[in-house]
């Protein structure tokens, strides 16, 4: 899994990642410029404020008059009430384009992902690609909406105060923007440092949540080796070394940012003593010496936090680039551009050009390897399976006995030769056209979030109610209906997990026979089940077969002697091929396979 | 999973926080000391200003504060202004510089309180959770405990560390800044006290009646995320069903649902941004328009005016904060029942008078009866394992033979009946001595996310490379170690190697073959490996296993079949005992599945393994 460890290391600043935004920002171009634009303009009533004061201080206080003070009152008002207006607009802009940006990407990528391939499914962990389409699209337009406004704001106000400061008196304005290179280069200095021994507490924080999962997950194996104390040792040495790198990067900080503070308190004292000689010397105003005081305090702060902001922004390449990198996943098994013009793709369907499938299988000298292995798994290999043919695969735990499976289903291609369905080469054919002919049934049974009905209906989009309860009572799924509180309609829990692989399993075997596909998959589960759930599961199965063309990918003797031709798979490759008796006969791996095969069955029987 | 939330009393709560913060109570209480004497730096520059104006640069009547009257005059002050400039700036930058130091022990001290505060309850929750029954640990659920000990002690944190020194400074500040605001004008002092419970107000009201709207929306995300997780690990399904374009349909939907809670709620809050906004500039703008006339009327010199728009800016923001702040610090009462809850179960202890164990001597189950829940698993057990035999148990799933395990590692509490040692009874021992005499390897063995070289190690950290090759080879794995590229060095689990099953139940054989415990139990602990290396592995083991009482659970004749004694346990009772011999001279169970398991081929391994 090393290959899929999540970093966030700060490449150079790179255009072409960035650029990548662009097409999901054009659809919001005008939210997007309502955000900037009600953005400047609360920098700019920002940088009016100070000034209502010294116009007080300058044509009242010291004219020593209140004429004109209602007009002045009402000005003031309404800049304040501009402001408010653009806070709003400001805040609904911004959350409308943080929202729509992050719905679009995520859109885009799940739809992106119901294209890719198995081959892409079976290397990367799930967890990995939902952080691609939860948090990182998340960050993403989060930080565009916010902190890159954050940033805009703070260099229109920094911008705004110093033309005001330079309108007012420039070369005052001068001796403050002076201060500026000395906190840029203190900036500059703090900010790496603050910015590696964050990110060293964030690996600290995900290390310390790791321990406790061990800590509660091997809680058994910790009492038994009685290494309790042994591994609180180890966690103390862990959260004090957090200990440390937390207060060192809090002490960082507390140097940082009272220094830049005290810098900031020099262009004051500056003002105060160079303004205040220019007062005395009557070529300023006290009114103005206040209104740059203001200023000169006011444009620190956001200059200290536009530097963080900063920083944290470019971070955000790592998050663009994992998730353009998924968007960038080129699917392996892709329809040709004929086939959609004529059978649709899997999100426009033609039904009406589809032609119904009968079920004939042929492999024509098929050559196969793994995208991600080197060696060859099928090596020229030509099969005939009639429709309405039950195949069994057997062979032991990792032999490779899904290979067949998933070229036949399609869910990897040939490497050479052809895949023929009802005569013709599948590729012929959309996959959708194909998937929607299969029925597939794994060993754990995956269920969705939501109700039986639901579940069972997920075989036939259309079925009835009355539809669905028939597939149900055909695989004895009712019985499992039966004993739920809420009936039909009770909740499965996420992913199933309210029931019990052998109920799940009836459930899925439900919705196989609503989907009444010409194909049918049945990966079979070596799962303990109760003796009266086996029974009902192998009616199930019975039922199942009629008429279709079927792969098992059997463990139960009783499954396997139905078969009408076993394939025996060992190390990846198809070693013996007959029926059951026939095979038997030839004292070869399958006669090895079957007898153990067979003690195990019967001692697991014995024991129940 | 407890049913019914758990909730702490408010003096337990107190007493909980108080636990983790008396030792580090000392850097909280200088940094709050360090924040006020911050603030009143911060609040000396205005004055300086106003004296500034008041004395040197406006010529207006002016009067010094008390202290300053002894060493300087008005006059003698506008008699040299430049020099009097110079002071002021001096002054504002010393006032900076105590400032500057004083934020510099305010944020050390805390970030000092704070560090050593959640190591505290970190610390305390780990060896905890490590110490809490067996039966507590089976009882809860992982994902939920993790989250517990991670998201809910930040809450805390941020409640001790943040949330609660905010307030104190706030409040610090108001008075604070009050204070000086009515000594200057009691009048304008008014129109600004009377601002702040509106604003204080209005946020945390706000705050209050939307939290449940943020509350649907983070409902709404973990929908989302559910769509989206269960799409990814369904996709074989989704896919031989055809159903992308369902799929798509039903994310979108929820993303949209997702997307426009926070649009609406992204509406309210910026009424609620701009309302606040509103109100804080309106207060100054009220302040200044007021202050004008007064200072016009000459109640107040432009100094005073400067000095007190100032103070009244600082102290608008901080009570906007406060209420917000107010609100959300009622979050942290349900982290703390949360944390507490776990806090609160009680530790696996022994009493003050138990024994260290022995492990000479028979071990005797007498009429031992045991049950998780209602049924009970075993059923009146009573056998006899002599010391330094080997004793193998078969049974199907659910016949109790890995409860008698956990009895005998006291995993879990003797119910009825008795389970003795060399003649002692088990519940007289301590915990740790005896499980120290006991190696357990489990038929799931858990691995620890460090090196091969520290699982195998883990009882004897000392223990060379060496004695680690030594008894890695005697479990037939050193071989498999020696071939990865970091050898014993490879790093076990997500980061690094994923090991095989058996190589895996051979590693923890291992690290129980290391403990040199004088019982040791195989809890069906080679099913993984295959049958071969079973065999080799069982040749190795006999001639190593010296004189210590050996614990066998399988299915595997073969294993079985070299045991001194073999107990047959059906549905918690024991079903038969006797030699292999005898076993397979009558009619039972045994017999059953030696008849199926022994082939051909078993046979003739088995020839092989004894001749080894």
């Amino acid at each position: 899994m090393a290959a899929f460890d999540e970093q966030d290391y700060t490449k150079s600043f790179d255009w072409g990642v960035w650029k990548r935004l662009g097409p999901v920002l054009s659809h919001y171009k005008l939210a997007f410029a309502g955000m900037l634009g009600f953005n400047a303009l609360c920098a700019i009533t920002d940088v009016l404020l100070p000034l209502f004061q010294q116009y007080a201080v300058k044509e009242f206080i010291e004219a020593r008059t209140l004429t004109g003070l209602w007009p002045y009152g009402l000005a003031y008002l309404a800049v304040i009430l501009l402001q408010a207006l653009c806070v709003v607009g400001f805040g609904q802009n911004s959350m409308h384009v943080e929202m729509s940006v992050g719905r679009d990407m995520r859109r885009e990528l799940f739809a992106h992902l119901q294209t890719l391939s198995f081959s892409f499914y079976n290397v990367t962990p799930v967890g990995y690609i939902l952080t691609r389409v939860m948090s990182d699209t998340n960050r993403i337009a989060g930080m565009i909406a916010w902190n890159l406004t954050d940033i805009l704001w703070a260099l229109f106000y920094v911008i705004g105060s110093f033309a005001a400061m330079l309108l007012l008196n420039w070369k005052l304005a001068l001796v403050v923007i002076l201060i500026v290179p000395a906190i840029a280069v203190l900036t500059y200095y703090f900010q790496n440092r603050i910015l590696h021994w964050n990110r060293k507490i964030r690996k600290l924080n995900s290390k310390i949540t790791g321990s406790f999962n061990e800590g509660i997950t091997g809680a058994k194996t910790s009492k038994t080796l009685v290494i309790e104390e042994q591994n609180a040792g180890a966690f103390r040495e862990l959260t004090g070394s957090m200990h440390n790198s937390g207060i060192r990067a809090a002490r960082l900080n507390a140097v940082y940012i009272p220094l830049v503070l005290f810098l900031s308190t020099v262009a004051v004292a500056i003002v105060l003593l160079r303004g205040g000689y220019l007062v005395l010397e009557q070529a300023l105003e006290i009114a103005t010496l206040s209104a740059f005081i203001s200023y000169a305090v006011g444009i620190f702060e956001p200059i200290q936090m536009t530097a963080a902001n900063i920083a944290e922004f470019i971070s955000l390449q790592a998050s663009i680039e994992r998730v353009t990198g998924l968007m960038d996943q080129v699917p392996q098994v892709k329809d040709s551009p004929e086939v959609v013009e004529r059978y649709g793709d899997a999100f426009h369907p033609k039904t009406e050009n589809w032609e119904p499938l009968k079920g004939d299988i042929e492999f024509r000298d098929v050559t196969f390897r793994y995208p991600d292995g080197g060696e060859n798994v099928l090596e020229h290999f030509s099969l005939t399976i009639p429709a309405g043919t039950t195949v069994a695969i057997v062979g032991e735990t990792g032999a490779g006995k899904s290979t067949l499976v998933n070229l036949a289903c399609r869910f990897f291609e040939p490497t050479e030769g052809q895949i023929l369905i009802d005569g013709r080469d599948y590729r012929e054919r959309s996959q959708l056209w194909l998937h929607s002919n299969i029925g597939y049934v794994l060993q754990n049974p995956h269920l969705f979030s939501g109700s039986v009905r639901e579940n069972i209906r997920y075989g036939r989009l259309d079925a009835t109610d009355a539809e669905v309860e028939a597939a149900a009572r055909a695989v004895s799924a009712d019985t499992v209906v039966a004993k739920l509180e809420k009936g039909w309609d009770s909740d499965v829990g996420e992913g199933g997990d309210k029931l019990s692989t052998g109920e799940k399993q009836l459930i899925s075997f439900a919705r196989a026979v609503l989907a009444d596909p010409r194909i049918f998959v049945l990966d079979e589960a070596t799962s303990s089940i109760d003796t009266q759930t086996e029974q009902l599961i192998q009616q199930a199965i019975d039922h199942l077969l009629q008429d279709r063309t079927s792969f098992l990918i059997a463990h139960r003797l009783s499954t396997i002697r139905k078969a009408d031709l076993i394939l025996v798979v060992k190390d990846g490759k198809i070693v013996e091929q007959g029926r059951h008796l026939e095979l038997l006969q030839k004292h070869g791996y399958y006669h090895d396979l079957y007898s153990k095969q067979f003690a195990e069955e019967n001692a697991a029987r014995i024991l129940k | 999973m407890e049913t019914q939330p758990f909730r702490l009393r408010r003096r337990e709560k107190l007493q909980m926080i108080w636990r983790y913060l008396r030792p580090v109570v000392w850097f909280f209480t200088a940094a709050l000391v360090c924040a006020c004497l911050s603030m009143v730096f911060n609040a000396l520059t205005p004055q300086i200003i106003k004296l500034t104006v008041d004395v040197i640069l406006d010529s207006g009547p002016a009067e010094l504060p008390r202290f300053l009257k002894n060493v300087l005059t008005v006059d003698a002050l506008r008699a040299a202004p430049l020099q009097a400039l110079w002071l002021a700036a001096l002054a504002v930058l010393v006032t900076a510089l105590l400032r500057g130091v004083c934020s510099y022990g305010q944020r050390i001290n805390l970030s000092k309180g704070s560090e050593g505060f959640v190591k505290a309850i970190r610390d305390d929750l780990f060896s905890h959770i490590q110490r809490l029954s067996f039966q507590w640990h089976t009882a809860h659920s992982t994902g939920d405990m993790i989250q517990r000990c991670t998201s809910d002690v930040d809450v805390i944190r941020s409640f001790v560390c943040n949330q609660l020194m905010e307030v104190v400074r706030t409040v610090f500040l108001i008075v604070l800044y009050l204070g000086i605001m009515f000594s200057m004008d009691v009048k304008l002092s008014l129109v600004s006290l009377a601002f702040i419970p509106i604003v204080g107000l209005s946020s945390g009201v706000f705050y209050k009646s939307i939290s449940s709207r943020f509350q649907v929306a983070d409902e709404a995300e973990g929908e989302l995320t559910t769509c989206a997780q269960e799409n990814l690990t369904g996709v074989r399904v989704v896919r031989a069903f055809g159903r992308e374009r369902f799929e798509i349909e039903k994310f979108n939907k929820k993303n949209e649902h997702f997307s426009n809670l926070w649009i609406r709620l992204g509406k309210l809050l910026s009424v609620y941004w701009a309302s606040g906004t509103f109100l804080t500039c309106l207060q100054v703008m009220v302040i200044i328009l007021a202050g004008t006339v007064e200072t016009v009327r000459g109640e107040m010199s432009l100094g005073t005016f400067l000095a007190f728009v100032s103070y009244n800016s600082s102290l608008s923001w901080p009570v906007r904060s406060l209420g917000r702040v107010l609100s959300d610090m009622s979050k942290a009462g349900v982290s703390m029942d949360r944390v507490g809850y776990i806090l609160k179960a009680p530790e696996e202890t022994d009493g003050p008078d138990a024994e260290d164990a022995s492990a000479r001597g028979d071990i005797v189950f007498d009429h031992v009866t045991f049950g998780y829940g209602k049924q009970p698993v075993l059923k009146d057990v009573s056998f006899t394992i002599p010391q330094g035999s080997t004793f193998a148990i078969l049974g199907g799933t659910g016949s109790g033979k890995s409860t008698l395990v956990h009895l005998l590692d006291r995993l879990y509490e003797l119910q009825e009946g008795t389970i003795t040692i060399g003649g002692r009874d088990l519940r007289r021992f301590r915990r740790d001595s005896l499980r120290r005499q006991i190696g357990l390897v489990l038929q799931e063995p858990f691995l620890f996310s460090r090196t091969i070289a520290e699982n195998i190690a883990a009882t004897r950290p000392e223990a060379t490379r060496e004695e680690l090759r030594h008894v890695a080879s005697i479990a037939c794995v050193d071989e498999a170690i020696s071939e990865f590229p970091d050898g014993y060095n490879t790093l076990v689990g997500e980061r690094g190697v994923t090991l095989s099953g058996g190589q895996k139940q051979r590693v923890a054989i291992a690290r129980m073959l290391l403990q040199q415990a004088p019982i040791m139990i195989f809890d069906d602990s080679l099913s993984a490996v295959d049958a071969e290396t079973d065999t080799k592995i069982r040749a190795a083991l006999r001639e190593n296993l010296g004189d210590a009482t050996v614990i066998l659970i399988s299915h595997r004749v073969t294993t079985l079949m070299q045991a001194d004694q073999i107990l047959v346990l059906e549905d918690g009772k024991v079903a038969d005992l006797g030699t292999h011999a005898q076993l397979i001279a009558r009619p039972g169970l045994y017999k059953e599945i030696y008849d199926i398991q022994m082939s051909s081929d078993d046979r003739r391994l088995i020839q092989e393994g004894g001749e080894a």
